[in-house]
C-alpha cells in the first residue's frame, strides 16, 4: 500500500496571549489524520475552526506547539517537498506591480524549469483559468474572482502531487466556482491528491471522496460523505398508496397526503410491522428509503454540540 | 543562490515599478539649484560647495530609502499576505531575506550610481575639464552605499519582529547613535565611573560605527581617501551586515505569519 499524500500526527497549535503572554489559546487540538494518494480530501468547519491553521502549519507558514506532519513522506520541516507540493492561499493577494503572466513566471523560477518550459505553462495555464485577454495587466487592477484564479493556477502551474488549497471557491462567481471544480475534478483524473478546506458543503459532497470535519480546533469525524451522514441516518420514510378501500392503520395517522400518495417517517424497529399492515391494506408500497441528513445538517449538528458545550463550560466557570 | 537571485531581481523590479527612483528628478532639481547658486557666488569653493551638497544629497536619499522601503521589504509582504504563497515554493526563508536585501542594494546602487553621474555632470559644468582628484568622489559614494546596505539590512533585522513604525525609529535610532560610536569610544568623562566608562566602550563597540563611513569633508576639499579605510570599512559592512542579517534570518525562520 502507497504512503499517505499528507499524514498529521497530534498536530497542536497555541497562541500565548495576555499580559506577558501567560495564557495560551489553542488553535488546533492534537489532530491526528490522513489524506491518502489520489483522493480528494474536503476539510469542513466553521470560521475560527481550525482549518486555515492546520494549512498553515503544512504549508510551514506558522510552527506547531507539538506534533508533527509528513507530505509524500517528508516532513513539513523539508523545504524540498515543496517542489511537488501546490498551495491556494484563503483570499490571495499577489504583487500589485506584475501582471498574472510575470508572477507566474516568477513563482515558476523556485521550481527549476527552463525558460521556454515556463513560458509555455504559463500562456497554457493562464487559458485554463480563463485570464489569457488579461495577462497583461498589472494585478492591482484584478477583481478578487480574478486574483483567486491567479492563485489557483499558482497553485498547479509546476504540476504538483499533492494541492492544498484553502477556500478555493471564496469570492468567485458560479461560474467561476463550476471551473474551480472542473479543475479539481481534471487534478483527480490525473492521479494527484487535493486537499481543500470549505464553508460549501454542496462542492464538498460533489467533489470529495472523504471529508473531515474540525470544530472548536478538534477534528470531530472523517469518512465519505455518505459515512459522514449515515453516521445520523434519522429513521425510514414509507410511501405507498392505498387502493380506495382505505382501512385506518396506525401508519395513516403518521403519514402526510401528496395527491394520492402517502409519505410516513418512521423509527426503524416501526418498519416491519408497518409494512405488514401496509401489505393487510392492500396498499401499495411505492418505496422504502433512509432518511439521512444532508452534510450541512450534520455540519451543524456538530456545530451547535460545540457550541453547547463551550456555553456549559463558560457557565460552569472551568 | 538561484533562489536569492530571482527573489532579488524581482524586488529591485518592484522598486521600479513603485516609482522609487523618482527620487532622482528632486536630486536633478537640486544640483541644478546649486549650480546657478554656485555661478553667482566667490569663484575657488565651487568645487567644496557642489560636492558637498551632492554628497550630502546622495547620503540622505539612500538613507531615506534604505530605512523606509528596507523596514517594508519583509513587513510589506507580511502584511499584505504575499508571502504565503511565495513561502510555499521551495524557498528557505533566508533566501527570501537576502534576496529581499540584495535587491533593495542593487535599487540602491543604479539610484547611487545615477546621481553619481548627474554629480559629476554638474561639477563637469562649473569648473571643466575635470581633474584627477575628482576621482575620489567615486570613494565617497562607494563608502556612503556600503553604509546604506549596513543601514538596509539593520531595517530588515527590526523589522522581523517589530512592528514598522518601530522598525523605523529603531533603525533612525541606532543610526544616529551610531555616528557617534567614535566619540562613545574616546569620551574622557570626568563625571562617570570607571565601570560606565568601559559599559559605554563596550556599547560603542556594539554600534555600528557610521561616522567611519564619512569621507566627504576631505573628498569636498580634493583630498584623498587612505586605502586602508576603504579596505577596513568594506570589511567591516561585510562582517557587520553578516552577523545582523543571520540574527534578522534566525528571528524572521522562526516566526509565525499571520
Amino acid at each position: 500500500m502507497s504512503q499517505p499524500a499528507i499524514e498529521i500526527e497530534r498536530l497542536r497549535k497555541e497562541y500565548p496571549y495576555g499580559f506577558l503572554n501567560l495564557k495560551k489559546k489553542t488553535s488546533l487540538e492534537d489532530l491526528t489524520m490522513q489524506v491518502e494518494q489520489g483522493e480528494v480530501f474536503g476539510f469542513l468547519g466553521p470560521n475560527g475552526a481550525g482549518k486555515s491553521t492546520t494549512i498553515k502549519l503544512l504549508m510551514r507558514l506558522i510552527f506547531p506547539t507539538s506534533g508533527t506532519a509528513r507530505i509524500l513522506g517528508k516532513s513539513i520541516d523539508d523545504v524540498s517537498m515543496h517542489q511537488d507540493i501546490g498551495y491556494l492561499p484563503e483570499q490571495p493577494y499577489f504583487y500589485d506591480y506584475l501582471t498574472a503572466a510575470e508572477l507566474l513566471e516568477y513563482f515558476m523560477r523556485f521550481h527549476k524549469l527552463t525558460a521556454a518550459d515556463r513560458h509555455e505553462r504559463v500562456q497554457k495555464m493562464l487559458k485554463k483559468v480563463g485570464l489569457e485577454t488579461a495577462k497583461k495587466i498589472q494585478l492591482r487592477k484584478y477583481s478578487k474572482g480574478m486574483l483567486q484564479r491567479v492563485g489557483l493556477a499558482q497553485a498547479i502551474l509546476h504540476d504538483p502531487q499533492v494541492v492544498v488549497l484553502d477556500e478555493p471557491m471564496s469570492g468567485l462567481d458560479p461560474l467561476g466556482r463550476r471551473e474551480v471544480r472542473d479543475i479539481i475534478l481534471d487534478l483527480k483524473k490525473e492521479g494527484r491528491t487535493v486537499m481543500f478546506s470549505t464553508h460549501i458543503l454542496s462542492d464538498a459532497e460533489t467533489l470529495c471522496d472523504r471529508v473531515g470535519v474540525i470544530v472548536g480546533g478538534k477534528l470531530r469525524g472523517v469518512g465519505t460523505p455518505g459515512e459522514m451522514v449515515g453516521i445520523q441516518a434519522q429513521g425510514m420514510e414509507v410511501v405507498f398508496e392505498l387502493n380506495g378501500t382505505g382501512k385506518i392503520f396506525p401508519l395513516l395517522a403518521k403519514a402526510t397526503k401528496t395527491g394520492e400518495r402517502y409519505r410516513a417517517q418512521l423509527a426503524e424497529p416501526e418498519l416491519y410491522p408497518a409494512l405488514d399492515d401496509l401489505k393487510g391494506a392492500g396498499a401499495r408500497i411505492v418505496s422504502v428509503t433512509q432518511i439521512k441528513p444532508t452534510l450541512e445538517e450534520f455540519f451543524m449538528h456538530l456545530v451547535d454540540a460545540d457550541r453547547a458545550q463551550a456555553n456549559a463550560i463558560d457557565v460552569s466557570g472551568k | 543562490m538561484t533562489n536569492v537571485w530571482t527573489v532579488a531581481a524581482n524586488t529591485f523590479r518592484e522598486a521600479v515599478r513603485d516609482r522609487v527612483l523618482y527620487n532622482l528628478v528632486f536630486f536633478a532639481l537640486l544640483m541644478m539649484g546649486v549650480a546657478i547658486l554656485v555661478g553667482q557666488i566667490s569663484i575657488g569653493i565651487e568645487q567644496s560647495v557642489i560636492v558637498s551638497v551632492g554628497l550630502t544629497a546622495i547620503s540622505v536619499i539612500g538613507i531615506f530609502i534604505a530605512v523606509f522601503i528596507g523596514v517594508g521589504l519583509v513587513s510589506k509582504e507580511m502584511d499584505k499576505r504575499t508571502l504565503y504563497a511565495l513561502l510555499a515554493k521551495p524557498v528557505e526563508r533566508w533566501q527570501f531575506l537576502l534576496g529581499k536585501f540584495g535587491g533593495l542594494v542593487m535599487t540602491l546602487i543604479v539610484n547611487t550610481g545615477a546621481m553619481t553621474v548627474g554629480l559629476y555632470f554638474v561639477l563637469w559644468t562649473v569648473k571643466h575639464p575635470l581633474e584627477r582628484s575628482d576621482c575620489y568622489l567615486i570613494v565617497a559614494v562607494y563608502l556612503i552605499l556600503l553604509k546604506l546596505a549596513l543601514i538596509v539590512a539593520l531595517a530588515m533585522l527590526f523589522s522581523c519582529f517589530t512592528t514598522p513604525f518601530l522598525a523605523i525609529l529603531y533603525t533612525l535610532g541606532l543610526y544616529v547613535a551610531g555616528l557617534f560610536a567614535q566619540d562613545l569610544r574616546t569620551m574622557q568623562a570626568v563625571t562617570l565611573s570607571a565601570s560606565t566608562m568601559k559599559m559605554l566602550k563596550g556599547i560603542s563597540y556594539l554600534l555600528p560605527n557610521f561616522e567611519n563611513f564619512n569621507v566627504m569633508g576631505a573628498v569636498a576639499h580634493g583630498r584623498g581617501v587612505p586605502g586602508t579605510l576603504v579596505a577596513q570599512n568594506t570589511a567591516y559592512t561585510f562582517l557587520y551586515g553578516a552577523l545582523v542579517l543571520a540574527a534578522a534570518a534566525m528571528i524572521f525562520s522562526r516566526r509565525n505569519l499571520k
